[in-house]
């Protein structure tokens, strides 16, 4: 029997079950939370960290916390937002992002949350990392330039797929996406149909042949911003 | 068949091919094959049927193993603050010209491989350096040089003479040179005691009333947190779980703290007495000791401790005679990775996976270890543990302040005259400490390590306790001489080289943050850059998913905060209003290159 859990969100009154996470719960009531590294469907990772808010005064990450009974959570604030900022800025300047260049642009979840949080150029120096692509798979290219390590691809191919074609090697700077071969995707079992190839939220992994079926200007985040789809439906009051 | 496959065959059949045992298989590895290879890795993968992918992401992830050979030995320079305070540079460039390599290089015979590490716990003897699993204390650059000169005429340095430490260093099993130091005892860790007679008291009680006993002596976490012991034993042993876990943290990685190496090294029956208490009060019948790679020389040492136990019937199945209390301990060695000191990050370690913290919920009290309830405690607190059931909880709170019952360990180095391991009781005042340490002239203080707070003489008269400035014992001491501003750099280039990767605030932000800081070095630095450190560092230590992200912002955040001065007069505003981290020259650089000429505007 699902327990109905009461709390608020900047002050407007949610509803929620017991055992949902404050993303969650949330996102049923129409409020977005900004987030990168979830995806609906694979295990909460808690890795982008933008997604953090203020649970009864405590940072924590909300697609993780679970909900509770009278929990006061701060999501929309001033300072939340420049930490959010913050970490998207860190994301840009940490790999290689030329959106102008990129075929996922418009469709790229790193790009409309910039727009979203109104960044227009990042505030930090850039770290222009050599970083390398791996175009060997007939069907799907891997450009380690754009990844942001928010592992989405790890989780789809290992549990939606049942494949483990992909997993985090090295640590801290270092730490990269590795396939399950000695170096090439083309030597793993990975499918242009698995889900892995469609989690990537930015242009690292792409379905070759594609890119430009739909040209910028419009695609998903030309028309909307980001988490519009969610706000679209909102329940809670103001 | 290859030597590798016969050898990994062998090693992972030793640990019947469980893939929960992977640190086991891959330091194993490493140890007798000089690399985990990629023909290692699909060999492990086959043994242990996981993917080739799973054996790579675990094994890149740890300092001590490495993907490609290195030298039959390797000497391992440990390059913390202190260290270099005490002279590692010169050792360094010693090690360097002897054996004619840099850093991260090997001899070009293969023979021996040189490298640099984070603290090895040997702040107090340093500079320091191991040597395979040997550890050499007290070096100087001539010591360097005849130690390369041996190595190079027979290549083990366990042969190469030394004189041996004090106390079990000289025990047959250890025979190191590292020194004990104990400088002052107290009445708790370093006292003598009466051998298991906390466990024998323990097991004529309740598991519950074990608990209350502890929660009594208000005992809290020595490793740093402060987390009260007995409200997480108490949480762990009211888990739901068909088995749970007791786990002592000796994966003490904090720069400038080495006093769980001294209990090891002689109260280790204490801490293992503990870990049995602990595992009565939980209802837990498996302990791991977690053993940080640096201190693999006392390996052999320890599990002989516990074959010993055994035979005493202190471990096994009714120990003491007590029906039904069946608990034994296994060692689980890290391979040089600062994050395993997190809790959950050492449970991933233990359980076989690359060291990345857990999210939490659930906390390991509710699911650790393989998803059982588990119970990580430090070392000191174990050794806490076994005293308060010996003596008794009244007795715990004789020494220590009225809000922090009890004392704490402190392991004191940098610019003082008497480094080494304290016991004092909780409530002394930094000015005391400093006074009995011989380190009165301090311009600063670190306590806590890197991930607590620089202080000055306006805090001198703070005290070190629960509610106030709490520790995981790390103290150093900085004298008037020393740049704050360089020694906070190194230890910005310790959490970037230890920083897991898993978080972007963490992985990301403390590079962002140690630029910063080399811009001002560099006599770059803009009075905007203060501002910018702190909001960079305060965006980290908010946002960031475990301990070591949380608090690897404070050696910037905290110099900043006391001693601000230090900066300004490093920081100036730019007259000509250019960028300061654009370099013309270094952009330059490749286009001149190519051009094999220089720019002619920029030529100054």
């Amino acid at each position: 029997m699902s327990q109905e859990i009461t709390f608020t969100i900047d002050g407007a009154a949610v509803k929620g079950t017991k055992g949902q996470t404050i993303l969650q719960a949330a996102e049923e009531a129409g409020i977005y939370i900004p987030r990168l590294c979830n995806l609906k469907g694979l295990i909460p990772h808690g890795s982008c960290r933008v997604c953090t808010v203020l649970a009864n005064g405590r940072p924590q990450p909300a697609c993780i916390q679970p909900i509770a009974q009278d929990m006061i959570v701060e999501n929309n604030t001033p300072e939340l937002t420049n930490i959010r900022r913050n970490l998207i800025d860190m994301l840009f300047v940490e790999g290689n992002h030329f959106c102008m260049f990129c075929e996922k642009s418009g469709n790229c979840e790193l790009q409309a949350m910039a727009y979203r949080l109104g960044i227009l150029a990042p505030k930090y120096p850039f770290q222009f990392p050599v970083r390398d692509v791996d175009a060997s798979h007939p069907d799907i290219f891997i450009d380690r330039n754009r990844c942001i390590l928010c592992g989405r691809c790890v989780r789809a191919s290992r549990d939606l797929d049942g494949k483990g074609c992909f997993e985090f090697v090295g640590r801290g700077s270092h730490k990269r996406i590795a396939v399950n071969a000695e170096t090439r995707l083309s030597d793993t079992n990975m499918d242009i149909k698995d889900k892995a190839a469609e989690a990537c939220p930015v242009g690292s992994i792409l379905k070759k042949r594609v890119g430009f079926a739909v040209p910028v200007g419009q695609r998903k985040f030309d028309h909307q911003s980001i988490g519009s789809d969610i706000e679209a439906h909102r329940t809670s009051g103001k | 068949m290859s030597e590798t496959k016969t050898v990994v065959q062998e090693i992972c059949r030793s640990v019947n091919q469980d893939r929960t045992r992977m640190m086991d298989i891959i330091t194993q590895v490493q140890g007798r094959l000089g690399c985990v290879s990629s023909e290692a890795i699909d060999l492990i993968a086959a043994q242990v049927h996981c993917k080739r992918v799973e054996v790579e992401s675990a094994a890149s992830f740890y300092a001590f193993l490495s993907r490609t050979p290195k030298g039959k030995v390797i000497i391992r320079l440990c390059n913390d603050v202190v260290d270099r305070m005490n002279g590692a540079d010169a050792v360094a460039k010693a090690f360097s010209e002897e054996l004619g390599i840099g850093f991260g290089q090997t001899t070009p015979d293969g023979k021996i491989t040189l490298e640099y590490a984070p603290c090895i716990g040997m702040c107090d003897q340093g500079p320091a350096a191991l040597i395979n699993q040997e550890v050499f204390t007290y070096l100087s650059t001539d010591k360097a040089r005849e130690i390369v000169r041996e190595l190079k005429k027979h290549g083990d340095p366990k042969k190469i003479t030394h004189r041996l430490g004090d106390g079990n260093n000289a025990h047959e099993l250890v025979r190191s040179m590292v020194h004990n130091g104990i400088r002052k005892k107290g009445p708790v860790i370093f006292a003598d005691y009466a051998k298991e007679a906390g466990l024998k008291n323990a097991l004529a009680m309740s598991p519950v009333e074990v608990i209350r006993e502890i929660k009594t002596a208000r005992l809290r976490g020595r490793g740093g947190a402060g987390f009260p012991a007995g409200m997480k034993w108490e949480f762990t042993r009211g888990a739901e779980g068909a088995k749970k876990f007791v786990i002592c943290n000796a994966d003490e990685g904090e720069p400038g703290t080495f006093k769980d190496r001294v209990i090891l090294t002689e109260r280790a029956d204490l801490a293992f007495e503990g870990m049995t208490v602990a595992g009565y009060a939980i209802g837990a019948e498996n302990g791991i000791l977690y053993l940080r790679g640096e201190y693999a020389y006392l390996h052999a040492f320890l599990e002989k401790i516990l074959a010993d136990r055994r035979k005493s019937g202190l471990l096994g199945n009714d120990i003491l005679g007590k029906k039904g209390f069946h608990f034994d301990i296994r060692i689980q060695m890290g391979a040089g990775a600062y994050v395993c000191g997190e809790e959950t990050s050492l449970i991933s370690s233990c359980e076989g996976l690359r060291g990345d913290p857990k999210n939490r919920p659930p906390f390991p009290a509710q699911k650790g270890y393989l998803g059982f309830p588990t119970s990580v405690n430090n070392v000191e607190t174990l050794c806490c543990a076994a005293r308060i059931m010996e003596k008794g909880a009244a007795w715990f709170a004789e020494a220590g302040s009225r809000g922090t019952p009890s004392t704490k360990l402190l392991s004191i180095s940098g610019d003082c005259t008497g480094p080494g391991v304290y016991e004092f009781p909780f409530g002394i005042k930094v000015r005391d400490l400093l006074r009995e340490v011989g380190g009165e002239n301090a311009q600063a203080v670190l306590v806590g390590g890197p991930s607590g707070q620089f202080i000055g003489p306006k805090d001198f008269d703070r005290i070190i306790c629960y509610d106030d400035i709490g520790t995981g014992g790390a103290v150093v001491v900085f004298g008037p001489e020393r740049d704050l501003i360089d020694i906070v750099h190194q230890y910005l280039e310790f959490f970037v080289e230890e920083s897991c990767g898993y978080c972007t605030p963490c992985r990301v932000g403390n590079v962002l943050l140690k630029h910063r800081v080399e811009k001002i070095l560099a006599g770059q630095g803009e009075p905007g850059d203060l501002d910018a450190l702190k909001e960079l560092g305060d965006s980290i230590k908010l946002a960031s998913r475990c301990g070591l992200g949380q608090t690897s912002a404070h050696p910037v955040l905290t110099t900043l905060k006391n001693f601000r001065p230090v900066y300004e007069a490093r920081v100036k505003p730019r007259a000509d209003k250019m960028e300061a981290t654009f370099d013309i020259h270094k952009a330059l650089g490749p286009a001149e290159s190519i051009a094999a000429r220089k720019s002619v505007i920029y030529n100054h």
